[in-house]
């Protein structure tokens, strides 16, 4: 019985150890909706005139970064699409409809990583699968890693940004705003604490 | 004979007639507005100003209605012309179901525009302040009770319509002719 329960205690101490070694090498980050330290904005011309900038106040994601092995890199954000703020409610409303990203048939979005390669001028493109309204298509967002290092409550934080663009039609969105917007442009930062 | 601007128990008053066809002229001109407005595209010249317009007339309405419903307070009512009971019931419940009808779609029109804190300017002229939101997209749950409160005041007073015929032409009587003219004995 007790040497059970000291090899028990081993055990625990073993797996602990092997726990924390591992997390050393590949750090998965969970991004911090929590306390709003990530924001997903997207902006669309208006009439070729100038920009109308919105965002979408509800996701949640993570993703795993290695300094060592970057190639291994991986992530995975989820998009509440009623969430859609473009600080007007009345066209906030025409957003959310079927003209647009019918949340009522697609109320989500999804980015999952297939890929992530380092170029040499330190920037970084991750491919991957994008979901929106009901379309699966692949992306790639061009990811610049900001800085990393502890923060003053005890975590350990990592920030990246990243930018990508897409045609609405290519996702189903057929809705005509005229031929100067038809592209969104996506623009995320991205404050991950590490788990 | 004199005009009276006060009901009596037998017939209507120039203030109620006058609001009663006020109102029923601009409800029937705002729904048909309002399905107007829903298909308009984002090119189209009237995008901005016939929203504009619906808005300010829709603000316009819910001061009349206030008024309507405290001078209904105010004055006394004219008797309902039909003889049996569950008939005088079924009145009383139709007209009631319009004043909430109306209500309804003028509050969930202001939650509409009001859901982000922005506030209704009536013809430029001045502007009507937003409550606080009360409901998370607002905008979305309010379009939709707008809508389907609109529609069903449209339809409850084409069968209110339909009932002031049928008392003219059937049962002979004034309930159509007291809601037009405010003449006669008081």
């Amino acid at each position: 019985m007790k040497m059970q329960m000291k090899s028990l205690i081993a055990c625990a101490v073993l797996a602990g150890a092997t726990l924390s070694t591992s997390a050393l090498y590949a750090a998965d980050y969970v991004i911090d909706n929590k306390d709003a330290h990530a924001s997903i904005n997207f902006r669309v011309s208006h009439l070729g005139y100038s920009w109308l900038q919105g965002r979408f106040n509800t996701f949640d994601g993570e993703f795993s970064f290695d300094e060592a092995n970057p190639a291994a890199s991986t992530a995975t954000v989820n998009i509440s699409t009623k969430s859609v703020d473009s600080n007007h409610a009345e066209r906030d409303k025409h957003l959310r409809s079927d003209d647009f990203l019918d949340v009522s048939k697609f109320p989500s979005a999804k980015f999952e990583s297939t890929a992530f390669s380092m170029n040499d001028d330190g920037g970084a493109v991750m491919t991957g699968n994008f979901t929106l309204h009901g379309v699966t298509k692949p992306i790639e967002i061009a990811v610049t890693k900001l800085s990393e290092g502890d923060d003053p409550w005890g975590g350990y934080r990592s920030g990246f940004t990243g930018t990508t663009e897409f045609k609405m039609k290519d996702f189903g969105i057929t809705k005509n705003l005229g031929p100067a917007s038809e592209t969104v442009y996506l623009e995320l930062h991205v404050e991950g604490v590490r788990q | 004979m004199a005009l009276l601007i006060n009901n009596t128990r037998a017939r209507y008053g120039l203030a109620a007639i006058s609001l009663h066809w006020l109102m029923a002229l601009i409800i029937i001109g705002m729904y048909p507005l309002g399905l107007y407005i829903d298909s308009l595209g984002y090119y189209d010249a009237a995008y901005k100003t016939v929203p504009h317009w619906h808005k300010s007339i829709g603000v316009m309405l819910m001061m009349l209605l206030v008024v309507r419903v405290l001078w209904r307070m105010m004055t006394v009512q004219p008797k309902v012309l039909s003889h049996s009971v569950v008939q005088k019931r079924v009145v009383k419940i139709a007209h009631s179901s319009l004043y909430v009808l109306m209500a309804v779609a003028l509050v969930s029109g202001y939650m509409i525009s009001t859901a982000d804190g922005r506030a209704i300017a009536v013809f430029n002229w001045f502007e009507i302040p937003a409550l606080p939101a009360v409901l998370n997209e607002q905008e979305d749950v309010a379009g939709l009770i707008h809508f389907w409160a609109t529609t069903t005041l449209i339809i409850l007073a084409g069968a209110h319509a339909l009932a002031a015929l049928k008392h003219h032409f059937i049962n002979k009587d004034k309930t159509l002719s007291r809601m037009l003219v405010s003449t006669g004995r008081a």
